[in-house]
């Protein structure tokens, strides 16, 4: 069970991510900076939020070319769990882990609030411990938030339950097709999302509804 | 030396609601009849050496890796004379 979170300039969700990698695995994730080219041995490789390369270009997009993104593509086609959030997200299909590109809100404004969110998927590596259906309180916080992929591929990933997760009761920030907020490869080992569930994990947060997705992703790796 | 201009926009079809929001300032502004405004990018690009032809295939396989995003932009490389 052992996790590795990467760092690239620009990201501000690394502290709450490794707070939360931390207090729910029992031990404290390795950090990998940007630059390595290999990351060590572990289970699960997260990508957290914030603004790497202050969005120059596009989201992600320059984050996406460095070098330790490629070690992250290689440890993906081993199989190694791989979960980005928000920025991380972005960056995951800029580096063309994930299908689709994350757009501005339609609504053109940063939106930080608590939305909820619905189970689609609960047979993922990364939703185990959630029921399909179930339906969480999550924080989101982005400004370009709003999926888009062409329409054979929503198609694709609809029919093949690679939408794991999606806005529901009307709390889509964003405007992403289909109300999708979170997704997965086809493989089923590299997930994006847009909501902050590190931000959910405890009493001090006023809810834990992210947590079992970390126990998902924690305990079902040897 | 050898300049170029790039120019990266949304293909057709993809939402743009900085493009629409702006057409909303144009309206404002009062300049009628404008049927839609898309918005996209120039990079001005100087490239070192004289051969075209070498600095177009590069050009676009920087398109191809970082300036343009395929899954929702098109790009135009121009070579200036």
């Amino acid at each position: 069970m052992k996790s590795a979170v990467i760092l690239l300039p620009g990201l501000n969700r690394d502290r709450d991510m490794i707070a939360a990698l931390t207090k729910i695995g029992g031990k404290p994730p390795v950090t990998v900076w940007q630059t390595e080219t290999e990351i060590p041995d572990v289970d699960l490789i997260v990508i957290p939020g914030g603004f790497s390369y202050g969005d120059y270009l596009r989201c992600g997009a320059i984050a996406a070319r460095m070098p330790v993104l490629d070690a992250v593509r290689r440890k993906a086609a081993q199989g190694v769990r791989v979960m980005g959030v928000c920025n991380g997200f972005q960056i995951l299909t800029e580096a063309g882990l994930l299908p689709g590109a994350l757009m501005r809100n339609q609504g053109l404004k940063f939106v930080c609030r608590e939305v909820k969110l619905s189970v689609e998927n609960a047979e993922t590596a990364f939703t185990s411990h959630y029921s399909k259906g179930q339906v969480l309180r999550c924080p989101v916080a982005h400004h370009d938030g709003n999926y888009f992929a062409d329409g054979e591929t929503i198609d694709r990933i609809e029919a093949n339950g690679q939408v794991v997760f999606r806005y529901t009761q009307g709390t889509n920030p964003n405007g992403s097709i289909n109300d999708i907020a979170g997704i997965i490869n086809e493989a089923g080992n590299v997930l994006g999302m847009m909501p902050h569930p590190e931000n959910l994990i405890e009493a001090a947060h006023g809810g834990n509804d992210g947590r079992p997705l970390f126990e998902s992703a924690l305990e079902l790796v040897s | 030396m050898i300049k170029a201009r790039i120019t990266v926009t949304l293909k057709n079809g993809v939402l743009d609601p900085q493009g629409k929001a702006i057409g909303g300032g144009l309206a404002a502004l009062g300049f009628t009849g404008v049927h839609s405004v898309r918005q996209g990018k120039v990079f001005d690009v100087e490239l070192e050496g004289t051969d075209k032809a070498k600095a177009e295939t590069q050009l676009q396989a920087m398109c191809e890796k970082l300036l343009a995003n395929l899954v929702i932009e098109d790009y135009q490389v121009e070579l200036h004379k």
